[in-house]
């Protein structure tokens, strides 16, 4: 890593670091986006699966199964427009706007820094080691579990977005046309839709924790960074 | 020489003024102008009738029983004639080694020039022994057929998903038709049964305008399968609104609200129900009550309970569904991560002291 080696230079040329700019302005707008997008689509999402109770009266004076279906694809389109730029920023962006996209797999040295990372979190290191970007394990679950996910999870949401839009639409034609006979038929896709949703939400509830516990117990800042793109490091060691 | 379709008709007693109507009738139901009518009734007066061969493999007839209950008149008395349906084990009055023969006589006679209709589908395990056609396994007679035909129609959910002799776990093997027949063009017209207009139209289609209808991508015949039944339901006003059946019994399944909390599969499944109707477009299952079970979808057997909204996954036990498994899996990530909390915290709180200590 580069900015890990600048860091070492500096460091041996008697000159201590201690913040490093990280994020840029662009990710930490898209995680946010991406991260409200995400809270409606899987609100949204799990009521359109398993709607409330009916409202009485006549038909004409409610839409609620209309406003929350609104509300889901107009988040869809959010996350797509954000993913989409946010994949842009990968090409334009520092090397930490790649690290969602590309894994090391190729580096033992990677690999190596991923198992020193679960004995950490496993409690069998002492002390943790510093990253200028996310530490390799976490790399490697965003990969799996946000990379890949949004990618599936855009694939068959608009597939089905495109069932609604109906063929001549561009979601159908982008999505839709190859989505729904690849899984056979409609109903699987909306299964394998619905448990790409569980899949999200369990990624969340460990990247919250991870973030909070490694802002307290890592030797860098964690949560702040994604608010002001700078990472602090709390001691001169190495 | 065959006789044409209008030769027929009117042998048949059916009179010019009738079958100008039916003409008519059928660029409506085909979604086609006005100007097509003369084309479709020049079509019938001029084109020999194109012989059909109507075979059935592992089935229950109801496409059959579907097909003879086509609601115009003229579909019922005259496409059956219009047709030149050669053979079918189920009409035919030929038996035996007679009937058998005039398969081979046609696929002589009308090489590359017969339609092949298939009703149900060939079970492959053990040879195709478990479905004799003739003395013979029926994926043999099926291939043989098939081989000289200029179009093969899958007719209903067997022919072309295989429907639930391939439920899981298919003993048989049976085996949709496409995946037997190769080289051919297959139109899939499923259901089970497929709606007798849809089956009357495709047949009138191919026969009119010699090709076959445009197709999606999974073989259907886009101008019936290109839309859901849940675009089209007369129930949809009660779906925008959130107004959902909850029970059999309640309030809103009398006042007729959305069936999708039942289980309607109509959100899922292409066909032409609430359009077209059944029965003379009397009805059709949604306007009776009950759920759309999604019988012209690939696997509809398999895809867990008819009243089940959500699919139920049983290989996480016999009542799960997506909801059920995500939630547990967020119930154990949940506790896993509390406790990982309870350690960290624990851990910090002891590094915490020692560092007092040291000071």
């Amino acid at each position: 890593m580069l900015s890990a080696q600048d860091m070492q230079e500096a460091a041996a040329h008697g000159r201590s670091v201690k913040a490093i700019y990280v994020y840029e302005a662009p990710v930490r707008l898209w995680h946010w986006v991406n991260a409200l997008a995400i809270t409606i689509l899987a609100i949204t999402g799990y009521f359109i699966g398993s709607p409330l109770p009916s409202m009485p009266g006549e038909a004409s004076q409610h839409f609620a199964m209309g406003y929350i279906r609104f509300a889901h694809f107009a988040a869809g389109y959010v996350l797509l427009v954000g993913f989409l730029g946010r994949i842009y920023w990968a090409f334009v962006g520092n090397q930490h706007a790649r690290q969602l996209f590309k894994l090391p797999i190729f580096n033992p040295r990677w690999w190596r820094e991923v198992l020193f990372e679960l004995r950490w979190y496993l409690f069998l290191e002492p002390d943790p080691k510093k990253y200028v970007g996310h530490n390799p394990l976490a790399q490697l679950s965003m990969f799996f579990m946000v990379t890949l996910t949004m990618v599936f999870m855009i694939c068959t949401g608009f597939a089905l977005y495109g069932e609604g839009a109906q063929d001549g639409s561009w979601a159908h034609t982008v999505f839709t046309s190859w989505v729904i006979p690849l899984f056979g038929q409609s109903q699987d896709v909306h299964t394998w839709h619905h448990l790409g949703m569980w899949v999200m939400v369990l990624f969340v509830m460990l990247h919250v924790y991870a973030a909070v516990r490694e802002d307290i117990m890592s030797r860098q800042s964690m949560v702040s960074t994604m608010l002001s793109g700078w990472r602090l490091f709390k001691d001169d060691k190495p | 020489m065959t006789e044409t379709f209008y030769e027929v008709m009117r042998r048949q007693g059916i009179t010019r003024r009738s079958f100008i109507k039916f003409c008519s009738l059928t660029a409506a139901s085909l979604g086609l102008g006005p100007s097509y009518v003369g084309r479709i009734a020049n079509a019938m007066e001029t084109k020999p009738r194109t012989p059909v061969i109507w075979l059935h493999g592992l089935e229950c007839t109801c496409c059959s029983e579907s097909f003879i209950r086509s609601a115009h008149p003229l579909a019922k008395d005259v496409v059956l004639s219009m047709l030149s349906l050669d053979y079918d084990d189920t009409l035919m009055a030929a038996a035996g080694h007679q009937a058998e023969a005039i398969i081979a006589e046609i696929k002589a006679k009308y090489k590359g020039n017969y339609i092949l209709a298939v009703e149900g589908n060939p079970p492959l395990n053990e040879d195709g022994m478990f479905c004799i056609h003739g003395g013979r396994p029926f994926v043999e007679v099926l291939k043989e057929t098939a081989a000289d035909a200029k179009a093969v129609i899958a007719w209903g959910a067997c022919a072309s998903w295989g429907c639930v002799q391939a439920a899981k776990p298919n003993p048989t093997r049976a085996t949709p038709i496409d995946k037997v027949i190769s080289g051919k063009p297959i139109v899939k017209v499923p259901g089970c049964p497929p709606i007798a207009e849809v089956m009357t139209a495709v047949v009138t289609y191919m026969l009119t305008f010699d090709r076959i209808p445009e197709l999606d991508r999974q073989g259907r015949p886009k101008m019936f399968y290109g839309q859901r039944i849940h675009d089209k339901c007369y129930r949809r006003p009660h779906f925008d609104a959130g107004q959902f059946v909850e029970a059999w019994d309640d309030e809103a399944a009398r006042k007729g609200y959305c069936l999708y909390k039942m289980g309607c599969k109509g959100p899922t499944t292409y066909n032409a129900c609430s359009t077209t109707r059944w029965n003379d477009g009397v009805s059709f299952p949604i306007q009776s009550g009950h759920g759309c079970i999604g019988c012209s979808e690939d696997g509809f057997w398999d895809k867990g309970s008819f009243y089940d909204r959500l699919t139920g996954i049983n290989q996480f036990g016999i009542e799960a569904n997506a909801d059920k498994v995500g939630a547990t899996a967020a119930g154990v990530v949940g506790a896993a991560v509390a406790a990982h909390a309870a350690v960290s915290a624990l851990k910090r709180g002891r590094l915490e002291q020692s560092d007092g200590d040291n000071k």
